[in-house]
């Protein structure tokens, strides 16, 4: 077997699971269930495969596939997909999510199964597009595809403002993209080719050139990640979006943003990013105390975790702007941390609201006494995303803070120190939403669902099984998180080199 | 050796046969018909030109014209069963209803 | 191989890793089967989870002797590698980590004990059986991470200990989280252990400081690279940063001023929670770091001096509120601060030996202050469970609900209280005079130790001497007027006269602990050849002067300690305080009593300046500036309105107006143009071919004729 295809393989294989959905009634839901499961359950196999091919020591692009796709006048436009340090633990967090965020639709969405599973197939393949990506102009092919079936999830199966915020969401994206089309068809002609590694190698660009780019690429991944001030779709999306949606968006869409930056502006504009750096990381520990500190005076649960997400990804960007390699590597694994942490809470949220169908806080309380499993499990996740030592998010939440701290192109040890005002923050702010539900004494939505004939149940089989993996992995980058830097170290430490040479 | 001229001149009569066939006949069947010799009035004549000129093209063509009426034939026939299923008549004269 | 052979060549060493995973799988027994097992069941394997852990330490320590207390590293597992940063999980025995080993597995083993029998009636006066394993998964898991702290060879690997023992003190304070400490029903304990967690992050957060700070200068986390590092190169200006950063973490774990309040209120867990980890170990953890910090903290004066005053100013701070209070544990907490602030003071002058016998001494003798504390209000709770169930009133099922709150903890509510209860009256005794530090108990030496170091090195610390031996007078005073209001006197409630004593599984832990208190002061007597803690010590942290006894000293701590003993009794034992009577010393102390009574109204400070600033900047960011302005202004007013003005101008003057019109137009002529053509399409086939072999023709006759 020829492993170099197998990102293609990836990428695509959802689509078989499309195409199968597309030969089954509607009405057989349990068919739809399981065939869409084993999908994304296979594609998950399949990219284990990759895993297992993959050279954690190379730091260079893997099993690529190059093949001329439209070669019109001096435009050389190729299909160039491949995996590298950068992007291999992004595709596996892409797959493991999927199937968990299929397995939470079971008892969640009941109208259309068959579409809203074809949905989510398809945004797979974007999402994995993204990731493999090597051309800037299938790059941008693909982060425009994952917009449409995002749009119909937020928009069919959504909350009552569902079409507001699924236009928002739409809108919001496409209008930063569009300048990155332009950036990217100047790169294109100019330079000749629209290959990254290409583009990489052949550097070049005049300075001045190079903020401009740097500019209209930050611009559509900065609403993408979203930084602050550009957040303001993310509550609305994130509020509305079924349970499903919520966690893809937050587990994976957010991190196209993130991945967007340490994929293409530090490496294609070096210059310019040394001479961004504080910029970018005075937004970024903006977002992160703006972000904790709105987050603390929601009601809302899911408007709180939204909000949060703005401060944890705060600690992304200070981590890729750092510019150095515990910055770099710890904002690689924190994306991940961040999609496997709020991803859960976005999850354990949409286990309760089918229960009681309200997300307001005040009316909840005391539910550990009722639900014992819950309440652990929910601390656990807690905790890992206020980055309590021993979880995941500290080893992400530590090594940023750590790069950023002595960060010579950030320049000062004051980012860091205000960032870490954020861990206090997140630790209020979290603390505050369990002890609203969890602890005190029985909120009043234990009666209102008693008064509905049903009792609070704690959590099914089915619901432990969703997630469990998540908890597992939660543990696993808390306490041995070597096997996940490993595979992005050797990548991480060539871009560090190039942007090391941009800062002399 | 037949001169070429009576070639053209066979392809020629068959050709106004045809389509004089067309304008005349009022049963769609019969059009059907005609219009396939006008096809093979043409055909004739392409095979002629071939064999004179010693190029193989023009048999080629007429391989393609055979293929295409063969095509057309089946869509054509299904026309005709469909429109004889709505109104029970393939009077070319009571089918006008893209008048304008 | 034999036992001392096994000794000698360190391979108990290996057994280290075991100190943590002990604990944990008590904990995860519990956690996975403990439903079905009965309570006793669930309490020997915490208890014997803890002890084993105990018997690892023994061991170590045992070990650590046989080699002359070489420092031993136990590489485990590797964690964090990136660049520079080499990061491990590797677990360090020397003499200082052997001492906290000891203290904690061993106070905490006789805890565990403890709390089976406290627990068990606690969760049915609480009524809410269940939650019994609960407890004792928590307080395996407390173990386990204190012992991450205190055996951790980098400071990362102690600051995983830090946070976790923080978790556990968040998660044990809120134990009764649908509770108050009445018993009521409230959010009260759950926001006592919200505070208590978010007090200990702001310390975190400049312990975090600390640690950035420390790698960036000095390239390792690890200690004894970091230590050979600042000593090759003393850079004064970033060894103060670090040791002050990390004095903001001391006083947030160790609850020294300013950061001190969330202790009182984290007396809302049950009681042996309060004496495991708010008294003997987890608080300590602050003045471990110090001394394990020692050689940063010995090259910066001006930093030691901040640490020992802020030690200092606790210690007497926290001892005058001790004398407002009235509730029994609450005494016990501000008296814990204030011992806590003679630890600090001791490390901070580089007195580390004095501090770390005070950490031990204190450790036994306020846990079993604590302990026998909860002993009388589960006696007081007992008595009024016997009351309000003893009277008939059975077939009224919401007498439990009609209840007058009574609060078993207030001392206003007991007196004579050593009839009821003889063992815990003697037991609280020892505590008591150990804690006072009256000749020969364990606190007496402890504590004068400490003395003398302030006294000795007055010259560089100016001040400390002073507040220490003030406060010790305060010590001796509020734990006379404790005594004298909770044992003597004449029972002031009807509960008082029903308490009953507690069960032996209570108290036999208790008088281990109390034998401890009394004795303990002979780990480091001020004799030649007894100073056996300081030797011990010395493999850790250098050379250590063994202290002689000074008279001087001890002479004037005793008497001042006996003297407040004596006015306490003048106060409150000559006259037993009366039903309803307001305390003796309001009248004389006026507004002072007024202000000790109310904790010198820090919290109230602390609402009014830090969390309503901090709430109403939170509704203005959230409400007015992201949600009505950024959110809904900006987004409707601006982005969407000016969308819609544009697209309503291009719509109705441009697209209408202008360039519709011509569209319009030319409709309109195409329409009249084909009406007249129209009449061509008949709809006859035959006239259409007519019309093509008509056009053929033409374009022939053109082709021929042209």
């Amino acid at each position: 077997m020829d492993f170099e295809l197998l990102p293609n393989l990836v990428t695509f294989f959802p689509l078989v699971g499309v195409l199968i959905l597309f030969f089954i009634k509607p009405d057989n839901k349990v068919l739809v269930r399981w065939v869409a499961l084993a999908t994304s359950l296979a594609t998950f196999g399949i990219s284990l495969v990759l895993l297992q091919n993959f050279d954690a020591s190379n730091p260079a692009l893997q099993m690529v596939t190059n093949l001329p796709w439209i070669t019109v006048a001096n435009w050389n436009i190729s299909y160039y997909m491949g995996v590298d340090g950068l992007s291999i633990l992004l595709i596996l967090l892409t797959t493991f999510l999927t199937p968990i965020a299929l397995l939470s639709t079971w008892s969640a969405i009941e109208e259309r199964e068959k579409d809203f599973n074809i949905f989510f197939l398809m945004l797979e393949v974007g999402m994995l597009g993204v990731f493999m990506a090597q051309d800037l102009f299938l790059f941008y092919v693909y982060w425009e595809f994952t917009l449409v079936p995002m749009y119909f999830l937020i928009g069919i199966w959504g909350g009552p403002e569902r079409i507001y915020a699924s236009i928002k969401f739409f809108l919001y994206t496409m209008a930063g993209s569009l300048l990155m089309l332009l950036a990217i068809l100047w790169l294109g002609i100019n330079q000749g080719t629209f290959a990254v590694p290409d583009l990489i190698a052949l550097g070049g660009i005049p300075a001045g050139i190079q903020t401009w780019l740097f500019l209209a690429f930050a611009i559509a991944f900065a609403i993408k990640v979203p930084m602050w001030p550009l957040h303001s779709w993310l509550p609305d999306a994130h509020v509305q979006a079924p349970t499903a949606g919520s966690v893809i968006l937050a587990g994976v869409l957010l991190k196209m943003g993130t991945y967007g930056f340490v994929r293409f502006n530090l490496p294609l504009f070096p210059e310019a990013a040394v001479k961004f750096a504080p910029i970018m990381a005075g937004l970024a520990v903006v977002g992160i105390i703006y972000g904790a500190i709105v987050s603390y005076y929601q009601r809302d649960i899911k408007k709180l975790v939204a909000y949060s997400s703005i401060s944890h990804l705060g600690f992304v960007m200070l981590g890729l702007f750092a510019l150095n390699s515990q910055g770099i590597q710890g904002g690689i694994l924190q994306m991940i941390n961040h999609g496997l942490s709020t991803g859960a809470l976005f999850l354990l949220v949409g286990m309760i609201y089918e229960q009681t169908h309200t997300r307001d806080f005040d009316v909840y309380g005391g539910l550990w006494k009722i639900m014992p499993v819950y309440g652990t499990i929910m601390l656990v996740v807690t905790l890992s995303s206020m980055g309590l030592p021993g979880l995941n998010g500290f080893v992400g939440e530590f090594t940023i803070l750590l790069g950023a701290f002595g960060s010579e192109a950030i320049g000062s040890a004051w980012y860091a120190g205000l960032s870490a005002i954020g861990v206090i923050l997140a630790a209020i702010y979290m603390l505050y939403m369990y002890q609203k539900i969890f602890l005190g004494p029985e909120g009043s939505i234990v009666e209102t669902v008693k008064e509905h004939g049903h009792a609070l149940r704690d959590l099914s089989v089915r619901e432990i099984i969703t997630i469990t993996p998540l908890l597992v992995f939660i543990f696993w980058i808390g306490l041995y998180p070597k096997p996940f830097f490993a595979l992005i170290a050797p990548t991480v430490d060539n871009l560090v080199a190039v942007l090391q040479a941009a800062m002399h | 050796m037949v001169p070429v001229n009576y070639y053209i001149a066979l392809s020629a009569i068959l050709f106004i046969i045809g389509a004089m066939g067309v304008l005349v006949r009022r049963n769609a069947l019969i059009i059907f018909m005609s219009v396939e010799l006008m096809l093979n009035a043409a055909n004739v004549a392409l095979v002629a030109f071939s064999s004179a000129n010693n190029s193989l093209d023009g048999q080629i063509f007429v391989f393609f014209i055979m293929t295409v009426a063969a095509a057309e034939v089946a869509v054509g026939l299904a026309l005709i069963v469909a429109i004889f299923r709505s109104k029970n008549s393939i009077n070319v004269d009571e089918i006008n209803m893209l008048k304008g | 191989m034999n036992f001392s052979e096994a000794a000698n060549t360190g391979l108990f060493f290996q057994l280290a890793p075991l100190l943590v995973f002990l604990p944990l799988t008590g904990m995860l027994i519990n956690m996975i089967f403990g439903g079905k097992m009965s309570e006793k069941a669930v309490g020997t394997v915490a208890s014997l989870a803890s002890g084993s852990a105990f018997v690892v330490s023994v061991l170590l320590a045992y070990s650590l002797n046989a080699v002359h207390g070489e420092l031993h590293t136990i590489p485990f597992a590797e964690w964090i590698h990136i660049g520079t940063l080499q990061l491990d999980w590797t677990f360090r025995v020397d003499s200082l980590s052997t001492v906290m080993m000891l203290v904690v597995s061993g106070v905490g083993t006789l805890i565990h004990i403890y709390a089976i029998g406290y627990m068990h009636e606690d969760v049915r006066f609480k009524d809410d059986i269940k939650r019994f394993r609960r407890f004792f998964v928590f307080l395996n898991l407390f173990i386990a991470m204190m012992m991450i702290l205190v055996s951790g060879d980098s400071y990362l690997m102690l600051f995983v200990g830090w946070e976790g023992v923080g978790l556990c003190s968040f998660l044990l304070i809120g134990f009764w989280y649908d509770f108050d400490t009445l018993g009521q029903k409230s959010t009260a304990n759950a926001e006592a252990g919200k505070k208590a967690f978010i007090a200990n992050r702001v310390g975190d957060f400049g312990f975090l400081l600390a640690i950035f700070t420390t790698f960036w200068h000095f390239g390792s986390l690890q200690f004894d690279s970091v230590f050979e590092a600042a000593t090759a190169h003393p850079d004064p200006v970033v060894i103060s940063a670090i040791t002050l950063f990390m004095l903001i973490g001391v006083t947030g774990k160790s609850a020294q001023v300013p950061l001190y309040i969330w202790l009182p209120d984290a007396m809302a867990g049950p009681t042996p929670v309060s004496a495991l980890i708010h008294a003997a170990t987890m608080v300590t953890a602050g003045v471990y770091l110090v001394v394990r910090s020692a050689p940063l903290y010995s090259l910066v004066h001006s930093a030691s001096y901040i640490v020992a005053m802020i030690g200092a100013v606790t210690a007497l701070f926290a001892a005058t509120i001790a004398v407002g209070q009235y509730d029994i544990k609450k005494v016990l907490a501000y008296s814990t601060i204030s011992q806590l602030g003679f630890m600090v003071a001791a490390v901070g002058m580089g007195a580390y030996v004095a501090g770390i016998f005070h950490l031990a001494t204190h450790a036994f003798f306020k846990a079993l202050l604590f302990l026998s504390a909860g002993s009388i209000i589960l006696g007081m709770e007992r008595g009024h469970h016997h009351l309000a169930h003893g009277h008939g009133d059975h077939d009224d099922a919401d007498a439990h609900h009609d209840e007058e709150v009574f609060d078993p903890g207030d001392m206003r509510n007991m007196g004579n209280l050593r009839k009821q209860m003889p063992i815990t009256f003697w037991l609280y005794m020892a505590g008591t005079l150990a804690l006072a530090g009256i000749f020969p108990f364990a606190g007496f030496w402890s504590k004068d130790e400490i003395l003398l170091d302030a006294k000795l090195h007055a010259e560089h610390f100016p001040g400390v001497y002073w507040l220490l031996s003030l406060a010790a007078f305060m010590t001796a005073f509020y734990m006379g007027r404790q005594i004298w209001m909770v044992f003597f006197g004449k029972e002031r409630t009807e509960v008082a006269k029903h308490a009953e004593e507690s069960p032996p599984v209570m108290t036999v832990p208790l008088m281990v602990l109390a034998v401890l208190a009394v004795f303990g002061g002979a780990l480091n007597l001020p004799f030649d050849g007894f100073h056996n803690l300081g030797h011990w010590l010395e493999y850790t942290i250098g050379h250590v002067e063994g202290l002689p006894l000074d008279l001087g000293v001890a002479g004037i701590s005793t008497v001042l300690a006996l003297l407040a003993i004596f006015f306490s009794w003048l106060l409150y034992g000559k006259n037993p305080l009366k039903e309803g009577q307001p305390d003796p010393l309001k009248k004389p102390l006026g507004f002072l009593f007024t202000g000790m009574e109310n904790k010198w109204f820090v919290d109230e400070g602390y609402k009014a300046l830090v969390i309503t600033p901090f709430e109403k900047l939170a509704k203005f960011l959230s409400i007015d500036l992201d949600w009505n302005f950024w959110h809904d202004w900006f987004h409707d007013s601006v982005l969407y309105a000016g969308f819609k003005w544009l697209a309503k101008f291009l719509s109705e003057p441009v697209d209408m107006g202008i360039i519709n019109a011509i569209a319009d137009k030319l409709a309109e002529w195409t329409q009249r143009s084909s009406e007249s053509l129209r009449r061509m399409q008949n709809g006859f086939v035959r006239s259409y071919a007519l019309s093509v072999l008509l056009g053929v023709v033409t374009i022939l006759g053109y082709l021929l004729f042209k």
